[in-house]
């Protein structure tokens, strides 16, 4: 594995792989000096050219938990207000000493573009609305390590399925690791065709929400691109929103999961963020195991402690 | 060309008015004087053997960039790549810098590619003042220059009042309207065909519908204001039919589709190289089998490149921020003969006779006989070579590194060699 650029094309062999690895990582990062050498003189570059902090945060935190320096690029202190163009950027950030560069970009196919331009393995770190590999990692990590498989799960992921890179990569790894998968949103939120997807889609939450393990909620904007999606969010509420009477219809062992950032009160109740059966915080503790799992494959460190 | 210089095409078989036959084609002084087998001529001599020969090929629908744009292509490279591609005469679409909407910008156009002297060179004109969709450009200036194709090429004409007024007038002068049917609001945003591509890759997408009901609207306008009306770069199955009941009414439509549109499907942008995005973009397979199957019945009249250069460092960028566009005249009969095998008479009729006829060039789309224009192309329909290296300043060709089965072997342009053996002169 040379890059991590989406979910597709990766094996379930690799998938569970950064899984298994991952699993050890958290148990690092409990220990009371949470740090490994395991990456020490590696250089790794968080390039972020859309505005992100607890997906950039959370690399930090990996590369450093396993002993690698740091280097962060922002378009806001950067010469991108100068016109320089997304090669020049990374080729200069190459020729710096960057052993790895994650990208994140809101064009589509923008790590692919600069895995083509550069020599170092790059980590997709979420592009357009495509893939975000390591959030369907640790979204994976995460329900794992509470029911301790995905096989035989129904997992129903639901909102702007249509715009969202998590999405993408989540029902590509779900499905992979054997669950069973629901995209649920109004149309106008639904990919134009789901031929090919490992999913179905369904047009009513109510009507999903008490067979499923896992209600996973995607954030939901009503403007895209300048064009409404839906016509208000108290509409939206009403049919998508995982409210407190929806809550209390999930199965006693259902999970609630979002990707962060929440719009309490929109997707997600208030309350039902607060409930010990949301998994939020943890998914963000997961995040940081699974990019140390990432970074540790793909610069190939030595576990010698 | 000298006086009394002859030119003799040795050996290959020949679109004559009487049908293909095999022949020395005889050229002095810019004119076609003798076609006929083994004909006993001094002076230069072309080997033409296993070859096609047949008047020179026309594109209805080129971007030379000139004025405005130069770093991407000019009149003088993009006439070299059209020589090279065996085109004797390009319409150069009129959304330049500034854009093509008065008579002198139109001569201007025309006048550099006289200076190049590889091609004849003429301008469409702007439908609207400036491509703004809101006034009619100087439509008699443009006629009077020269203009007989009439578009806001780049963008549709959106507003139908407009379109209707200028199907009125066009009507009376005699000029063609040719539309980019895409209607703004079912595009905006979108990149590829909305399919299974668009939903995988995550990409907003452009729906056949955004063609087609644009197609239906204006076809309604033929009919009231009995204009000749001629649809760019045909990418959809609907569109095909929309045309095919049109022609069957007896409308005054013409079509056009790109090689590219007859060569890929959507899926090639999976790759998400910005060497296949284009407006329209690739669409599905049936849609390009439906396109194929128009050209080789004659719904579909003609051959468009859409030669679109861009910059390197313009295309070179992720998929989404790329500019749309490809470059096509260098490797238009490579890609239309490898993806539709048409035979000698129907290529001639498509890349030559019909646009010819579109555009009003009474000295080009002739057969070859005693007595006509020696503006003639070379076609070895076997030669397969795989497509590397071009004439044009950008190399946005979606055909790079592929295998083309059909090549141009010399251009003759008004009695003088322009491309011998697949390299320019001049």
């Amino acid at each position: 594995m040379k890059h991590l650029l989406g979910i597709e094309g990766t094996t379930r062999e690799e998938l569970e792989g950064i899984l298994d690895d991952a699993d050890g990582f958290v148990e690092v990062l409990d220990r009371s000096i949470p740090k490994v050498p395991a990456l020490r003189g590696k250089t790794v570059a968080t390039v972020f050219f859309e505005p992100s902090t607890r997906t950039r945060l959370s690399f930090e935190r990996a590369a450093k938990a396993l002993s690698a320096d740091t280097m962060s690029f922002s378009p806001g202190t950067s010469s991108l207000s100068k016109g320089e163009s997304l090669k020049d950027t990374v080729l200069t950030l190459e020729a710096m000493g960057s052993d790895l560069m994650v990208i994140r970009h809101k064009a589509v196919g923008a790590a692919r573009r600069v895995a083509d331009w550069t020599s170092v393995p790059i980590v997709n770190g979420g592009d357009g609305a495509h893939q975000h590999p390591t959030q369907a990692l640790l979204d994976a990590l995460t329900i794992r390590r509470h029911f301790g498989k995905l096989e035989g799960l129904d997992i129903a992921i639901v909102g702007d399925i249509r715009h969202s890179r998590v999405a993408r990569s989540n029902v590509l790894a779900f499905a992979a690791l054997g669950a069973r998968v629901t995209c649920v949103a109004p149309r106008t939120l639904l990919p134009v065709t789901m031929d090919g997807w490992p999913a179905v889609a369904s047009g009513s939450l109510d009507e999903v929400i008490g067979e499923v393990d896992v209600v996973y909620l995607l954030r939901v904007q009503r403007e895209r691109g300048g064009a409404s999606v839906f016509p208000s969010l108290p509409e939206y509420v009403e049919r998508y929103g995982l409210t407190r009477e929806r809550f209390e219809r999930l199965r006693p062992e259902a999970i609630v999961m979002h990707p962060g950032p929440m719009n309490r009160g929109v997707e997600i109740g208030d309350d039902v963020a607060d409930d010990p059966r949301s998994q939020v915080l943890d998914q963000v503790r997961m995040g940081v195991a699974v990019r140390m799992a990432v970074l540790y494959r793909l610069l190939g460190g030595e576990l010698d402690e | 060309m000298s006086e009394g210089h002859d030119l003799t095409l040795r050996g290959g078989r020949v679109l004559t008015p009487g049908g293909m036959t095999e022949a020395d084609v005889h050229i002095r002084n810019g004119v076609v004087v003798e076609v006929g087998p083994g004909l006993d001529v001094s002076g230069e001599a072309l080997d033409c053997v296993g070859c096609w020969v047949g008047p020179g090929l026309v594109d209805p629908h080129t971007h030379l960039r000139e004025p405005g744009w130069e770093w991407k292509e000019d009149v003088a490279s993009g006439s070299r790549a059209a020589a090279v591609g065996g085109f004797t005469a390009v319409v150069a679409m009129p959304n330049t810098d500034p854009p093509i909407d008065a008579g002198h910008l139109a001569r201007f156009v025309a006048e550099q590619g006289r200076r190049t002297g590889l091609v004849r060179v003429v301008s469409a004109g702007c439908i609207s003042a400036g491509r703004s969709g809101e006034h009619l450009a100087h439509l008699d200036e443009l006629w009077k220059a020269g203009v007989r194709i009439f578009t806001d090429d780049g963008d549709s004409v959106a507003d139908a009042g407009l379109l209707r007024r200028a199907m009125e007038y066009l009507a009376e002068l005699g000029g063609v309207v040719a539309q980019h049917a895409e209607d703004a609001g079912l595009t905006r945003g979108g990149h590829v065909h909305e399919g299974v591509v668009s939903a995988e890759l995550g990409l907003a997408g452009i729906p056949a519908e955004a063609e087609e009901t644009v197609v239906a609207r204006d076809l309604s306008l033929v009919r009231l204001t009995g204009a000749s009306y001629h649809v760019q770069h045909v990418s959809t199955a609907g569109t095909v039919a929309l045309v095919r009941e049109a022609k069957a009414d007896g409308l005054p439509v013409t079509a056009e589709v790109t090689p590219h549109h007859l060569f890929f499907d959507h899926t090639a942008a999976l790759s998400t190289d910005s060497a296949y995005k284009m407006y329209p973009p690739l669409r599905r397979s049936e849609d390009v089998a439906a396109v194929r199957e128009a050209l080789s019945d004659g719904t579909i009249d003609m051959i468009g490149t859409d030669h679109a250069p861009h910059a390197s460092h313009e295309k070179d960028v992720p998929f989404e921020e790329a500019p749309r566009g490809v470059i096509g005249l260098e490797t238009a009969v490579g890609a239309v003969l490898t993806a539709t095998g048409l035979g000698p008479e129907a290529l001639f009729a498509r890349m030559s006779m019909a646009p010819a006829l579109l555009a009003g060039l009474e000295d080009q789309g002739r057969p070859i006989g005693a007595g006509s224009p020696a503006s003639v192309v070379v076609i070895d329909p076997e030669a397969s070579h795989v497509v590397e290296g071009f004439v044009s300043k950008s190399r946005n060709s979606p055909f790079r590194g592929r295998t083309l089965k059909g090549a141009v072997r010399h251009t003759i342009f008004e009695g003088r060699i322009t491309v011998r053996d697949g390299k320019v002169l001049g």
